[in-house]
């Protein structure tokens, strides 16, 4: 029965292993997208590349179904996989802010890493920042306690929010997905088209 | 110099004269579901997503209880990446999983060769410029993450496939925050 962890197939310490191994897949599959490169990041933002976009939305939806399908089956206990409350105020703000330093500074955590192990000086630059930037945090962190802790929803899904049936919710990203990739792709070509800008 | 296996010779020829251009990036729905096998991966196994800032709290949260430990040991927010003492807090999933990203992302940038010294920019800023705005983006990114629990590893790919709600919400936010000041900071991409 999956998750293994949770079933102790195995222990702690070999848990790190496993950590290591999938960061391996991780920092791999960044690097082959081109998201070690500040610049192919944030054209996501000017529109002439859409590869964020459809890298994202196609990891979410295969890994949103393969989660799906082996719930569905009975291999996977869904209810013993992690999934952090939400707080919904201070998650969205988080997430604005969090997309201007994107844009600013060109990368996001995972990727910056992927992009000062590729020899990217502004990727080492950038984590300095996000070392800076968490070190202010923690510093003001009991003037934002009382914010960072509000507007606690639990453990709550779309499925729950939406009042859908779980397959419900797949099918619909699902389709949000491929509409999200066609118009990406349409969008590339009249932009390219436009500015003489090449898509990669 | 000639090798029983024959590569050190075909390297050998590789290297006269030639210089190894950079591969093009792989197509982004291969890589899309690449990455989609190794979250769902890490749910299988694990029964957890991925992450990114975490392990930076973690680094910082054990540098300020080095430093200042008293102080650390005031504020709730170092106190949740120290853990209780009874652990090493170093020995975090998260912290070795980015020394994997670390590793993973030299090896594929190796193979393709597009391992560089260089500072990516686009043509109208100096490198100066740019490195500041990496400084700033990612100290603006830092606190955002950690307001928001979470980054695009952590809260969106991972909370996104998992359909929670504060994670679709922080995804959309990212979008909306990042279109929102494309406009001001264009002259250092375009």
């Amino acid at each position: 029965m999956m998750p293994y962890f949770k079933f102790d197939y195995f222990g702690f310490d070999f848990s790190l292993v496993v950590a290591f191994i999938i960061g391996i897949g991780f920092g791999f599959a960044l690097e082959r997208g081109g998201f070690g490169n500040a610049r192919i990041l944030a054209a996501q933002f000017y529109f002439y590349n859409m590869r964020v976009l459809k890298v994202m939305f196609t990891a979410i939806v295969t890994a949103m179904l393969g989660l799906f399908y082996f719930s569905w089956i009975g291999w996977l206990d869904l209810s013993l996989v992690y999934i952090g409350d939400t707080y919904i105020l201070p998650q969205i703000i988080g997430g604005l802010i969090l997309g201007i330093g994107f844009v600013i500074g060109g990368y996001c955590p995972g990727t910056s890493f992927v992009s000062a192990s590729a020899g990217r000086t502004d990727g080492i630059i950038f984590i300095l920042g996000i070392i800076f930037g968490v070190f202010v945090f923690g510093e003001m962190f009991p003037l934002l306690e009382e914010f960072y802790n509000s507007t606690n929803m639990g453990r709550v899904t779309l499925p729950d929010f939406l009042g859908l049936s779980h397959g419900m919710v797949v099918f619909l990203v699902v389709a949000m997905a491929l509409g999200a990739f066609a118009a990406a792709e349409w969008g590339e070509k009249v932009l390219s088209k436009k500015s003489g800008r090449g898509v990669e | 110099m000639t090798s029983l296996t024959g590569i050190f010779s075909r390297k050998e020829l590789k290297n006269e004269g030639k210089v190894f251009e950079p591969k093009p990036y792989s197509n982004p729905y291969v890589v899309g579901f690449g990455l989609g096998l190794v979250l769902l991966s890490a749910f299988l196994i694990m029964g957890r997503g991925l992450g990114a800032s975490g392990a930076v709290s973690t680094v910082v949260a054990v540098g300020m209880e080095k430093i200042a430990p008293e102080h650390a040991a005031k504020n709730n927010f170092y106190k949740e990446y120290l853990g209780d003492g009874t652990t090493n807090p170093l020995k975090d999933w998260l912290l070795f999983e980015v020394i994997g990203v670390v590793v993973g992302g030299f090896i594929s940038g190796s193979l393709a060769h597009r391992i560089k010294r260089t500072t990516e920019k686009g043509p109208n800023v100096s490198v100066r410029t740019r490195l500041i705005y990496a400084f700033v983006g990612g100290s603006i990114m830092g606190f955002g993450a950690k307001l928001a629990r979470g980054c695009t590893s952590g809260l969106a790919l991972t909370g996104g496939s998992l359909l929670s709600l504060g994670g679709w919400a922080f995804m959309l936010s990212v979008f909306g925050g990042g279109y929102a000041v494309a406009y001001f900071i264009r002259r250092q991409w375009l």
